[in-house]
């Protein structure tokens, strides 16, 4: 029952959807996908290639290593350094470049980094090598963090002392929140993303929809989720109405998985976060609770920071906030590339620049 | 009377072991161990005519063989692949069909190898033999010759295991003009089948990933596929091999040694559906994904018909596919029609092709 | 921001008190913890992202967007006729 995404059905169906957003459509809307793995999607298939002129949607800050900020790579960095530590992480952290080098760079200086599918593969290594300190640095928003939460407890029943992890999880209604304050805000609607809402439901995002009046509708993957994501949106807006509605519902309920979200409640506490190239946004980040604070390893292991410094051709925060396009970018496609990449979202695939880059129809 | 002769006191020297289980620094000595480890173990699975006469070099009496009107080709390529054993294959196949199948994109017929093996102290020797059996039976499927050999040891720690560095030898009629330069307007592209599998495989194989599936690499020499397809369309204009990068990669490279826009259609091509799956799962693409029994061809769009007939008729090609052709003079870009009819523009795989979970 | 797909699961154990599984995605079979979906069954699809379950999925058929996709077909067969739509 694993539908095949661009089977001749689905394909029609998308078409259709497409024909009825021209149909409806009748003035300009900026549609906000937050999620990265949207905007992946959205530029493989070339799904904004087939919306009428007036729909224009502009690239979220939902990609994790994205908005990682520079203070805590360098911090990853530097752990990594540390002899005897086994630094793990998502393959899409390595190449994340820090103000002087990224994780394969370290470990080109000597430094044990290995790359884990998930965080449970991090734990087995500190099994296997208890003469090691395994760290794992926690990316990732609400989408993953119930994994590391769940980790962090099997860590326990074991009884490991030598695994940490670095928190660097994000959260997503904050950062919707300082979007809509912003000043030179144009999202008018939001593609709520799919796994997110998996794990949290989307209670959580009807006081917003209500409280900014923008309509918002929970959304997955595939080029079909995509097309009617966007169209259920486009009828709220034309219709004047801003609720939160689901177009995910195979996997997606009001209420979320409530065991996951248990289990992070459990482990996790909401704590401030600065963004990369947006700053700090109160409570949008997670920290570990008092219980479980022995298992940080920003505090386990005494890393002086010196000061930071961005590439200052590199537009990435105006880009996150969807302020603007990657190819307003005076470094895109020619100084910044994937193969050297002068901020992140040029690095991750699901980061804009690199998704424009990949993916978007020359000439 | 009994005679007791005096037992001998003081130092004496132990002889060496010479039956060791494992690869040992004496190995690379250049002395007795060497030569023992270069019968016993390499002639055994490799030794021919001319590697048996163990000279320093190898004596090729070419001129009986090479037709007039040929010119030679010469290709070399190091292999070094974590594991060294896979599904479908091991370092040992792939030393063997990469070179061959280098030799063989120019059009040419690969005749003679030459091996290097550096290994690494402690590398055990029945892994050696494996890897040599399998080196020898690819190097019989292709029917090439390893006509010169050399091995050296280094201390435990300093590689991994096993590098194996091949060059092939070759030739090829003066009237094929097959390059990556030769790419016009109009030409069809084939795939020869699916791709993605040795990437999958060897990740597979690696196990830090955790999943188990029935993927197995296309590890496999080119070159009998390709003397058949030249048979029937002399008029080729491209054979590449998309090997590391993938398809999109070698693709890429095509069209900007060509000055060419190549368009491709998705749904044309082809991968396995547990390629697939493995590759969503991983967040990979499978354009991008290494092959090692996948042939390009890019000929005329009169020649496309009987080239891909042709094709069909070896093992090597059941699956092949027209995936594309070549649209226009440009400075060398590669488009993708999707499902959708949209259109995706694709560039060279940038660094490592990293596993993404977020 | 969050890769995830769907796969069937086939086997359920523990490990060190932990609720694992295998599950089978078209032919490749990975190892899942499913202590985020305890309830989940042998034979029931997952949505799995970094090794774990997020969710089991649901049975959608009454679901608003199968809702939007009839009406539409409905809506472009008078429409447009059975013409092929662009």
């Amino acid at each position: 029952m694993t539908v095949n995404k661009t089977s001749p059905e689905s394909i029609r169906q998308t078409k259709a959807v497409m024909e009825e957003i021209r149909r409806i459509t009748t003035r300009p809307w900026n549609i906000m996908e937050i999620c990265g793995g949207q905007t992946h999607s959205i530029m493989e298939y070339g799904l904004d290639q087939l919306l009428p002129e007036e729909i224009n949607l502009i690239h979220g800050p939902g990609c994790p290593v994205c908005v990682t900020s520079l203070e805590l790579i360098e911090r990853a960095l530097q752990i990594a350094a540390v002899p005897g530590v086994i630094f793990t992480s998502f393959g899409d952290m390595l190449r994340v470049p820090g103000s002087s080098s990224d994780l394969f760079g370290a470990r080109a200086r000597g430094a044990d980094v290995r790359l884990v599918y998930s965080p449970l593969d991090a734990v087995k290594l500190a099994q296997e090598n208890p003469d090691k300190q395994v760290v794992f640095f926690a990316v990732g928003f609400e989408t993953t963090v119930p994994a590391i939460a769940a980790s962090l407890l099997h860590t326990e029943k074991l009884g490991l002392k030598n695994f940490s992890i670095l928190p660097a999880n994000v959260l997503v209604p904050p950062a919707m929140h300082a979007i809509l304050q912003s000043p030179d805000n144009r999202v008018n609607a939001f593609l709520a993303a799919g796994h997110v809402c998996a794990i949290m439901g989307y209670w959580q995002y009807e006081p917003i929809a209500e409280k900014y009046q923008t309509p918002m509708v929970v959304t997955g993957f595939d080029p079909l989720d995509l097309a009617i994501g966007i169209l259920m949106n486009i009828r709220q807006l034309e219709e004047g109405r801003y609720e939160v509605e689901n177009a995910y519902p195979r996997y997606v309920t009001r209420a979320g998985n409530l065991t996951a979200q248990g289990m992070i409640n459990q482990v996790f506490k909401p704590v401030d976060r600065q963004w990369r190239g947006i700053g700090t946004i109160p409570l949008s980040g997670l920290g570990l609770k008092e219980a479980y604070s022995h298992f940080d390893a920003g505090t386990r292991f005494d890393i002086q920071l010196a000061q930071l410094q961005e590439s200052p051709l590199c537009i990435a925060g105006s880009v996150l906030r969807g302020v603007a396009k990657p190819i307003n970018c005076y470094a895109f496609g020619t100084l910044c590339t994937p193969s050297n990449p002068l901020g992140a979202p040029m690095v991750s695939a699901e980061g804009a620049c690199s998704a424009y880059y990949r993916y978007h129809k020359v000439n | 009377m009994d005679v007791n002769f005096p037992v001998m006191e003081g130092p004496v020297c132990p002889i060496p072991i010479s039956q060791h289980q494992h690869i040992v620094i004496g190995h690379g000595s250049g002395g007795v161990l060497t030569h023992d480890l270069i019968r016993n173990v390499f002639q055994k699975h490799l030794g021919n005519v001319i590697l048996n006469q163990g000279n320093d070099a190898a004596l090729l009496r070419m001129w009986q063989e090479i037709p007039e009107e040929q010119n030679l080709v010469v290709s070399t390529d190091a292999h070094i692949v974590s594991p060294l054993f896979f599904a479908g294959g091991d370092i040992g196949r792939l030393a063997i069909c990469g070179t061959v199948n280098d030799v063989s994109m120019l059009g040419a017929v690969p005749k003679f190898l030459t091996a290097t093996f550096i290994l690494e102290e402690g590398f055990p020797i029945s892994d050696l033999e494996c890897i040599l059996v399998s080196m020898a039976k690819a190097a019989e499927e292709a029917q090439v010759k390893i006509v010169a050999a050399d091995t050296k040891v280094t201390e435990k720690g300093k590689s991994d295991g096993i590098f194996i560095s091949t060059t092939g030898i070759g030739w090829v009629d003066r009237q094929y003009q097959i390059s990556g330069q030769s790419a016009l307007p109009g030409d069809v592209v084939i795939l020869s089948g699916p791709i993605g599998n040795h990437g999958i495989a060897v990740a597979e194989a690696r196990g830090n990933l955790g999943f188990r599936s029935q993927i197995q690499s296309d590890v496999a020499p080119l070159n009998s596929m390709i003397a058949a397809l030249l048979g029937a369309v002399p008029n080729v204009h491209v054979l590449r091999d998309p090997t590391r990068g993938g398809l999109a990669t070698t693709l890429v490279e095509i069209a900007c040694q060509s000055k060419v826009t190549i368009r491709l259609q998705e749904e044309s091509i082809p991968v396995d559906r547990d390629v697939r799956s493995a590759c969503e799962m991983l967040g990979l693409d499978p354009l991008f994904m290494a092959n090692e029994g996948k042939l390009i061809v890019i000929v005329p769009s009169d020649n496309a018909e009987l080239a891909l007939e042709t094709l069909r008729k070896h093992p090597y090609g059941q699956k092949a596919v027209p995936i594309g052709f070549v649209e226009s003079v440009s400075d060398g870009q590669l488009l993708l029609k999707t499902p959708l009819g949209t259109t995706r523009h694709l560039d060279m795989l940038a660094g490592e092709m990293l596993p993404r979970i977020c | 921001m969050c890769l995830g797909i769907p796969g069937k699961v086939i086997e359920i154990y523990e490990i060190d008190g932990t609720l694992m599984s295998k599950v089978d995605f078209d032919g490749v079979v990975q190892e899942v913890c499913i202590a985020t979906t305890p309830d989940a069954q042998v034979g029931q699809y997952i949505l799995v992202h970094a090794g774990f379950a997020l969710n089991v999925l649901s049975d959608h058929e009454a679901s608003e967007t199968l809702k939007i996709l009839k009406d539409l077909q409905k809506f472009n067969k008078d429409y447009y006729g059975d013409q092929e739509i662009r």
